[in-house]
């Protein structure tokens, strides 16, 4: 039965920059991934994804971008291997192959239960992604002979037959996808709840860039208002490359927008009548965003045009033929259901203070705002592992590692 | 003002009669307690003559206890004249207007207490689109109900435009009426 000091779970960026840190701290860990490292990236992305954030941002600890186009945007396939580049470096101890199924309290802190054996480790660090398909219940009441394809699985447009494809959801993922098949010859609706509306570039540069430079990235968790509400918030319409996929791009290039897919009845699809208020909040959104960066640099910055609201419909017939296919971009959520410990909150979410859950020794990281709103992009986790490997030390009772232990939350 | 008014109204505190610290702990209650929000709205309704109703409403299931209003209410309804009924009072559709109405406008005075910003005047004209076609059964390709609704707002208040627009987008946002016009909802009738 082997022991070590520290299970990490997942060994994705964000388990892999806390093994960085880790080690740095000479803390004895191991890192137990399911598949391969950086096994989301290889087998939960489609071909033609690229990550929203530019290259100079893919940041891990100890390491920058490297190549000569800082500017650019790295495909998932890229983006694994230089993940797999990156342990191969550290020497991260990584297990591949080696599911976990069961995190229990144990004799040293914690038993971690996998399909070839138990650990025993004194802390835990779930670093697991969100590898899991929010998709509603009403998917099930779809008729039979319509594709349904959750957004987990969409890997290019040729998995869905020819014809119209109601795409549900108008985060990255639904605009990216919605476009990528109206391209395709496949007329698309999408169908548009709340949404956070980004243009991909304001006064010739990245509007990531200027989030980094006027300081929004670095607001901490506990200083924004509605931490749940922020939390949950659905990723900004971006796509890795020089272009606009907001609601005004994709109108523009076919894609019929109506409002937030309600539900189904007798055979009709149910929108919701709220698309004008839902582009009202974004458009507002987007202006204060704006408005922050004009205040840093100075002078005003040409406005994109406010969302144009179409007069949607409200319903749609599933059995008609002009829609052949669904793909549910309904959100990603991570899997933490192996954690057999009372830190569930009453909707099943696991309680964190910053990723330090309320069980001493148990630590999360790699979800949206976790310590900070960087949090959300790969580029989050470096200071992240920093914060909650000092956390974890201090928890260990190492010396010299107590006051940075103060540090998180 | 250009201001925000955090920074110029210091000395007088924003005011819109509106407690929203008990609100506010009402939903952290609610965090730890999800099951006291779960509640039952009532109302009884009573014929009285041609299409004349009268609808009563006082108690209703909340915070998981039974509740009450301080005292009932009663609503008639009726149709106007030139539908050849007496006109007792206002018909079930414009019901649903006073509802929508109400609803927003309460809202927008709870976030911009929240927001702190002070209200001065707010007025909306509330306006729906019907064909009478469909509740005539005189063409079946028309609905009974509402066509397209709008709500005009007229808002006075120490903030910007924008600030303003803010209010107006996220009342809608938590509205119960807004959502319950905008989304399908399960009806189910029974007779005993």
């Amino acid at each position: 039965m082997p022991t070590t000091s520290v299970v990490v779970v997942g060994a994705g960026h964000a388990g892999l920059a806390m093994s960085r840190h880790l080690a740095d701290l000479s803390i004895d860990h191991v890192v137990l991934e399911r598949g391969e490292v950086a096994n989301s990236w290889r087998t939960q992305r489609w071909e033609s994804l690229r990550l929203l954030t530019p290259n100079w941002m893919t940041r891990l600890p100890g390491f920058a971008y490297p190549g000569d186009d800082p500017g650019g945007y790295q495909s998932a396939a890229d983006f694994a291997r230089l993940v797999t580049h990156y342990a191969e470096v550290c020497d991260a101890p990584v297990l591949t192959g080696t599911r976990v199924t069961r995190v229990a309290p144990g004799g040293l802190g914690f038993d971690v239960t996998t399909f070839s054996g138990t650990w025993h480790a004194r802390a835990v660090v779930m670093a697991v992604g969100a590898t899991r398909a929010a998709v509603p219940l009403v998917s099930r009441q779809l008729p039979d002979d319509l594709v349904s394809l959750p957004a987990l699985d969409y890997r290019h447009p040729d998995q869905l037959p020819s014809g119209g494809v109601l795409v549900v959801g108008a985060s990255a993922s639904g605009v990216q996808i919605a476009e990528e098949l109206q391209l395709s010859g496949r007329p698309v609706t999408l169908a548009v709840g709340e949404h956070v509306r980004a243009p991909r570039r304001y006064r010739d540069r990245d509007l990531l860039w200027w989030m980094d430079a006027i300081g929004v990235l670095d607001e901490r968790y506990d200083e924004v208002d509605d931490l749940v509400r922020a939390r949950h918030l659905p990723s900004l319409q971006l796509v890795g490359g020089p272009r606009d996929v907001d609601l005004n791009a994709l109108q523009a290039a076919g894609v019929q927008v109506v409002g937030r897919f309600a539900g189904i009845r007798h055979g009709q699809a149910q929108l919701s009548g709220s698309l004008a208020n839902v582009c009202s909040l974004a458009d507002l959104k987007l202006v204060r965003l704006l408005d922050r960066i004009d205040e840093y640099a100075g002078g005003r910055g040409e406005r994109p045009d406010p969302t144009h609201v179409p007069r949607a419909r409200l319903g749609m017939d599933l059995g008609s033929g002009e829609i052949r296919s669904v793909v549910w971009a309904t959100g990603f959520q991570p899997d933490h259901s192996l954690l057999d410990l009372p830190v569930f909150d009453p909707h099943g979410r696991l309680r964190h203070d910053g990723g330090v859950a309320p069980w001493p020794g148990l630590y999360v990281i790699g979800l949206p705002l976790l310590r900070r709103r960087r949090s959300t992009y790969i580029d989050g986790a470096r200071s992240d592992a920093a914060d909650l490997a000092a956390h974890l030390a201090g928890h260990l009772g190492l010396a010299g590692a107590a006051s940075r232990g103060d540090t998180a939350p | 003002m250009e201001n925000h008014p955090m920074t110029t109204t210091i000395d007088t505190p924003v005011d819109n009669g509106v407690n929203v610290e008990a609100l506010l702990g009402a939903r952290n209650a609610l965090a730890e307690n999800p099951e006291i929000a779960q509640f039952e709205w009532r109302s009884t309704v009573t014929w009285m003559n041609g299409t004349h109703s009268r609808s009563e409403v006082e108690g209703f299931f909340g915070f998981s206890d039974e509740q009450a209003h301080h005292t009932s209410f009663t609503f008639d309804a009726d149709h106007p004249l030139q539908f050849a009924a007496e006109d007792n009072s206002i018909t079930p559709v414009e019901f649903v207007l006073v509802a929508l109405g109400s609803c927003l406008t309460g809202g927008i005075a709870a976030i911009a207490q929240q927001r702190q910003i002070q209200l001065r005047s707010v007025s909306a004209t509330v306006s729906a689109d019907m064909d009478l076609h469909g509740i005539l059964g005189a063409d079946p390709d028309v609905r009974n109900g509402f066509s397209n609704v709008r709500v005009a707002y007229e808002i006075d208040a120490d903030a910007t435009k924008a600030e303003i627009e803010a209010l107006v987008a996220q009342s809608q946002k938590r509205s119960a009426v807004f959502d319950i016009m905008t989304n399908p909802t399960d009806v189910t009738v029974t007779v005993s």
